[in-house]
């Protein structure tokens, strides 16, 4: 068979995954949504939950599109569709391709036609890489979990403590991200104090809508108030890059 | 059901399909080789992998470590088949889990999370699919010059909103991740968006180590 970066056999072979995935989260859908019957959880509030988990997807999903179609230039578009639909995101993706291709004497950005056996070899080297959490999960996650629930049980203080380390230590990380090119200034170049006035942007739109939920007491508030920041915060970027970039 | 049960039947569940996931996703190289009657450029093969993953392997334990406790069972199995974990799938949990008002560590916590994940991977590959399908019209329109700039601030624009919500109830024990965070960030060039993943287990032990003295050696965070 004619190999072709986006030939409709690659694009039945990387459909069929995907279906695999989409049929696992529907699974779990299931299976956790029984069980927040059986608890006899406040369904109106899990109703929320799918709601707001819903419209919170949909911008960072399409950023996913764009991603998928950066890669694409260089690899065509079933292998970038399954990547970035299963376990990778672009940083991971870009620099396995790249290493992949730079490895077979390629210059990342700069293919213009793969042969099978190059894609073969990149497909390998990009799935490999990164398969490592998918089958240590299983492995591990039970004996991490009970160790977590046995430290809760010792100090329950401690436990939630911990818990919330965890989520602290990693918007601490992006916070950090959104200075990493702060230093700029001091050469002359303000854009890096876009993802800075975006960032505030976005914690101060949250910051009203939890005043708003106090006062008015609206439910939808806590569903849509994250989306709704998000978007005016990435709104408010367009007219900060033509002021600072 | 008890909780044990239920928990068990998630890991039983999470196992069969992450390692039949496994496979599957090996599979495609494996399959393009059988299809177009080609071996893999086994020099190639070996650099590319040399240079990539001993780093995401790494990476990867560390993650699994790091996301499980905050993820729980369910939550976690998805995630690490879905990918996109850390710009994604955690705020969409963390979201979930303050919108419903319960507890990560709780029996809710673990099906608000399992919930709020599978959606969010659902709409995932729904969107994804529909840019696939329409490619070609949908490319100048994210591409242009006018949306640019929006799309590439996504991650501020998301952890503006959720740091705001974390930082300001748990405002003890971030300063000194934040402080540290900040000062790395803005001080090391080689940290970047490609380097964040990989500094988020690093803040979180820094977090950890942090709390626990303060917990251990003042009153401060009992008050």
């Amino acid at each position: 068979m004619n190999f072709s970066i986006n030939s409709p056999i690659l694009f039945a072979l990387a459909g069929f995954i995907v279906l695999c995935v989409f049929l696992q989260s529907v699974y779990f859908l299931i299976m956790a949504y029984r069980r927040a019957k059986e608890l006899n959880m406040d369904m109106t509030k899990v109703k929320g939950v799918i709601k707001g988990a819903a419209v919170f997807t949909v911008v960072p999903a399409i950023s996913i599109v764009i991603a998928v179609i950066t890669l694409s230039k260089d690899l065509g578009l079933p292998l970038p569709w399954l990547r970035l639909s299963v376990v990778g995101n672009l940083s991971y993706e870009t620099i396995a391709a790249s290493n992949a291709e730079s490895a077979m004497g390629l210059v990342f950005g700069k293919v213009a036609n793969l042969t099978a056996q190059q894609y073969a070899t990149i497909a390998l080297v990009m799935t490999i890489s990164i398969l490592v959490g998918i089958w240590l999960l299983p492995l591990v996650s039970k004996r991490l979990l009970s160790g977590v629930e046995k430290i809760e049980k010792r100090d329950k203080v401690w436990g939630d403590l911990l818990q919330n380390s965890l989520f602290i230590g990693m918007i601490a990380a992006f916070l950090g991200f959104v200075f990493c090119d702060f230093g700029l200034i001091f050469h002359g170049d303000t854009s890096g104090l876009i993802p800075v006035f975006v960032f505030f942007t976005s914690a101060a739109v949250m910051a009203v809508a939890g005043i708003l939920l106090k006062v008015t007491k609206i439910r939808a508030i806590t569903d849509y108030a994250l989306p709704v920041s998000m978007i005016v915060g990435m709104a408010m970027a367009i007219p900060l890059t033509h002021w600072l970039g | 059901m008890d909780n044990k049960q239920y928990m068990n039947k998630v890991h039983r569940a999470g196992a069969v399909w992450n390692l039949s996931m496994t496979g599957i996703l090996l599979a495609f190289p494996i399959l393009v080789c059988i299809i177009f009657n080609v071996m893999p450029d086994w020099h190639g093969f070996f650099l590319g992998l040399l240079a990539t993953m001993p780093m995401y392997w790494a990476v990867g334990v560390i993650e699994v470590i790091t996301y499980v406790p905050m993820l729980g069972a369910g939550g976690s199995y998805l995630s690490f088949v879905t990918g996109n974990i850390s710009n994604v799938k955690l705020p969409c949990a963390l979201n979930a889990l303050d919108s419903a008002g319960v507890k990560a560590n709780s029996e809710e916590g673990e099906v608000i999370s399992t919930i709020a994940i599978a959606v969010s991977s659902i709409v995932t590959t729904i969107i994804i699919v529909i840019g696939v399908i329409l490619i070609v019209p949908l490319t100048p329109v994210l591409n242009s010059p006018v949306l640019e700039p929006a799309f590439a601030q996504i991650i501020p624009a998301l952890f503006g909103a959720l740091g705001v919500v974390f930082i300001s109830r748990n405002w003890k024990i971030a300063v000194v991740p934040c402080i540290i965070m900040l000062a790395a960030f803005i001080a090391v060039p080689a940290l970047n968006s490609s380097t964040v993943g990989i500094m988020v287990p690093v803040s979180a032990v820094i977090t950890i180590v942090a709390t626990r003295i303060m917990y251990k050696k003042t009153n401060w965070l009992n008050k």
